[in-house]
């Protein structure tokens, strides 16, 4: 089991011929995802590392039968593919480029609600449940399969508390990079709940920055709603106060949304919290051993 | 990014949102003939930073002649201004801004920022104008009114009638005119892909004016593409140098006042590696992120950024890479020595993608002073111990 995406996931990728979309596609596919085909309007008919490219994602979807799209076009554009995407039924926008305005994503995150579709990112890693389904831009080879659960704002934290999980002898059920823009799709209190539910993920980590209050959101939850051992690491303890730290999301202002803050909600939630990344694997490796 | 209070008031004036009139200027004696231009009989000389408090910190004060006019330029610009929004070095004075004093009755706040939480922008309001905001949330929140909008739906009437009833403005006419400067800022916050405006204070006039005495405003670097009328207006004067160098390079970098360089890919693991540093004794001299598109000569740059620095003792270079190559990263290690003099230890630590190809790179090269760390907590430990000397 895993959650959200799995070796039978159908995905289509928006975006597909371009540079990125193109490594990144092939890249997936090596690693076993079903990518059964990409959307580039006016390359609609074409053949793209061996799968079909439609013009639109309704075509698309409905061709295929895609349940995941796979979000690769320019920053201008995110916030119209996310919409279409949306509009074409599919469940669940995995948006990996960076720089989208922010206001185009109000918009069309309150249009993927609308229709009923879940958002990851934008500005993130993607998610990958572990030796079966790589939807993003994360390095496959590190995610050994096994029983924890992962969760991130940022991107290369996903790698380095993998890492620490897989080097404490441990593996991943499933890995979400959350992203940490100021408009995000699924989050923490989405998630955790998923986590929970799933009979393979024994234990959590949560990984979060300086900025926003989604990790005081997620202490709350978890205080009331998961009862399986989580790990968290929060970045950005010795951040300045007043300065963004290259996310748009971590920025400090004041008291509210620092490092302080957040660890010591969680901590008041049963979580474990430890002071750096390198500390992971090992924070891990106790709470697996008492289960 | 950042304007000038004269900017932002350029950009209310073209949506019609009432402003002072006034004019920048960049000496004493250009502040005189502004103030000629302008009439009097009160003038306003008004420092024109990257911050707010600048009034606390003597930097806004009012002219009742032109001599005054003079003495004041003279005092303001090329003063070192120092508020709660700056660090302690303060930031300099270039620019001031000549304005028209007001008649003032009353003072508000008045905001338009991204709630985030809600995901839409949340206008603030409050009868507590001409403080500090933060004061007036932390002991008084209930003089504090939110209105969310929604922008599928806009400015509506109802947001409109909870404003002006919030602040407690019963006259028909002011409330109408409350109105419209809100539903104003509003549209000139969507359409300029804002991030936030600041008005502080927003005055009502002796004759039932709203004017917008201040004015700060924010925009969303994402969307500057598209702005090319506000990206024209960004002051590179007021940001750190190193930064915008930096930052054509694709580099994210933030100076700090510690010992270890640091040159991290991702701004979490190098937020995460800056706290390892710290708890393990050590100090972060800057926040490097490499971005996910680093090569040799963006590593050999940051190099040569982070040893500008006179403290950097040691660094410690942390990639885990995804989209990031560790092969071209090493190699830009050995450009770096090659082109920047390397006078302290360099840790480094890689991997991920490549990382194995990485290592071969890096002993052939048979750098003296690199020493290899083989995880985050074993580099960061080595870097640590670097920087003492050891």
């Amino acid at each position: 089991m895993s959650i959200l995406v799995n070796k039978d996931t159908k995905v289509i990728v928006q975006g597909f011929t371009g540079k990125e979309g193109t490594f990144h596609a092939e890249q997936c596919l090596a690693y076993g995802t079903k990518i059964v085909g990409g959307v580039t309007p006016n390359k609609g008919g074409q053949v793209h590392l061996g799968q079909p490219v439609f013009n639109t994602v309704a075509e698309a979807v409905k061709t295929t039968g895609a349940t995941v799209s796979m979000i690769f076009v320019p920053p201008a554009f995110v916030g119209d593919a996310v919409m279409e995407a949306a509009e074409a039924g599919i469940e669940l926008a995995v948006i990996i480029t960076e720089g989208a305005p922010v206001k185009d994503m109000q918009m069309a995150k309150a249009h993927a609600t609308k229709h009923g579709m879940k958002t990851l990112g934008p500005n993130c890693p993607g998610i990958i449940t572990a030796e079966e389904c790589k939807i993003g831009i994360m390095p496959g080879m590190i995610f050994k399969k096994g029983n924890v659960g992962l969760i991130s704002k940022s991107g290369t934290l996903t790698y380095e508390g993998t890492n620490q999980v897989v080097q404490a002898g441990y593996g991943i059920t499933t890995a979400i990079g959350i992203g940490g823009d100021p408009i995000i799709g699924l989050s923490y209190n989405q998630i955790l709940p998923m986590f929970e539910a799933d009979p393979d993920t024994k234990c959590i980590v949560m990984i979060g920055e300086i900025g926003g209050d989604l990790e005081i959101q997620a202490a709350k939850l978890i205080k009331e709603q998961i009862t399986k051992p989580v790990v968290a690491f929060i970045a950005g303890q010795t951040a300045p106060k007043g300065k963004t730290m290259g996310h748009a999301g971590a920025i400090v202002s004041g008291s509210a949304g620092t490092a302080k803050e957040k660890m010591e909600a969680l901590e008041a939630a049963g979580v474990k919290v430890v002071v750096s990344p390198a500390d992971i694997g090992k924070a891990v490796a106790e709470m697996m051993a008492k289960i | 990014m950042n304007i000038h209070e004269y900017q932002a008031k350029q950009v209310f004036a073209k949506y019609d949102v009432p402003v002072p009139k006034g004019i920048m200027v960049e000496s004493v004696d250009a502040a005189v003939e502004a103030a000629k231009e302008l009439g009097g009989p009160v003038w306003v000389v008004k420092a024109q930073i990257h911050a707010g408090g600048r009034g606390l910190g003597g930097g806004v004060k009012l002219a009742k002649t032109l001599d005054e006019v003079r003495e004041l330029a003279d005092e303001i610009l090329g003063m070192t201004l120092v508020t709660h929004q700056t660090d302690a070095a303060g930031k300099l004075v270039q620019k001031l801004y000549i304005e028209d004093g007001a008649d003032i009755k009353d003072e508000f706040y008045l905001s338009v920022v991204l709630d985030r939480k809600l995901e839409m922008p949340l206008i603030m309001a409050s009868t507590e104008g001409g403080m500090n905001i933060e004061d007036v949330a932390e002991n008084t929140p209930e003089k504090i009114i939110t209105i969310p909008v929604d922008p599928a739906i806009g400015f509506q009437g109802f947001h409109g009638r909870k404003l002006a009833f919030g602040l407690g403005i019963t006259d028909k006419a002011e409330q109408k005119k409350i109105i419209s400067f809100a539903q104003k800022l509003f549209k000139l916050y969507m359409e300029n892909d804002a991030e936030m405006i600041e008005i502080n204070p927003l005055v009502r006039t002796g004759s039932g004016d709203f004017i917008a005495l201040d004015g700060k405003m924010g925009f969303d670097n994402s969307a500057l593409g598209r702005q090319p009328q506000i990206a024209e207006m960004r002051d590179f004067s007021e940001e750190d140098a190193d930064e915008v160098e930096a930052a054509k390079y694709g580099l994210s970098y933030v100076a700090l006042d510690g010992e270890i360089g640091c040159m991290v890919n991702g701004a979490g693991l190098a937020m995460g590696t800056m706290d390892t540093i710290n708890h393990m004794g050590g100090t972060p001299a800057n926040f490097l992120d490499v971005g996910g598109s680093a090569n040799a000569e963006t590593v050999a740059k940051g190099f040569e950024i982070i040893l500008k620095n006179p403290n950097v003792k040691a660094i410690f270079v942390n990639i885990f890479g995804g989209i990031v190559r560790c092969d071209r990263i090493a190699n830009g290690i050995i450009e770096a020595t090659k082109i920047t003099d390397v006078n302290v230890p360099v840790i480094v630590r890689l991997d991920g993608t490549n990382a194995p190809e990485a290592a071969i790179i890096l002993k052939n090269a048979n750098i003296s002073n690199l020493i290899v760390g083989d995880d985050l907590g074993d580099g960061a430990a080595k870097a640590v111990a670097a920087a003492k000397g050891n």
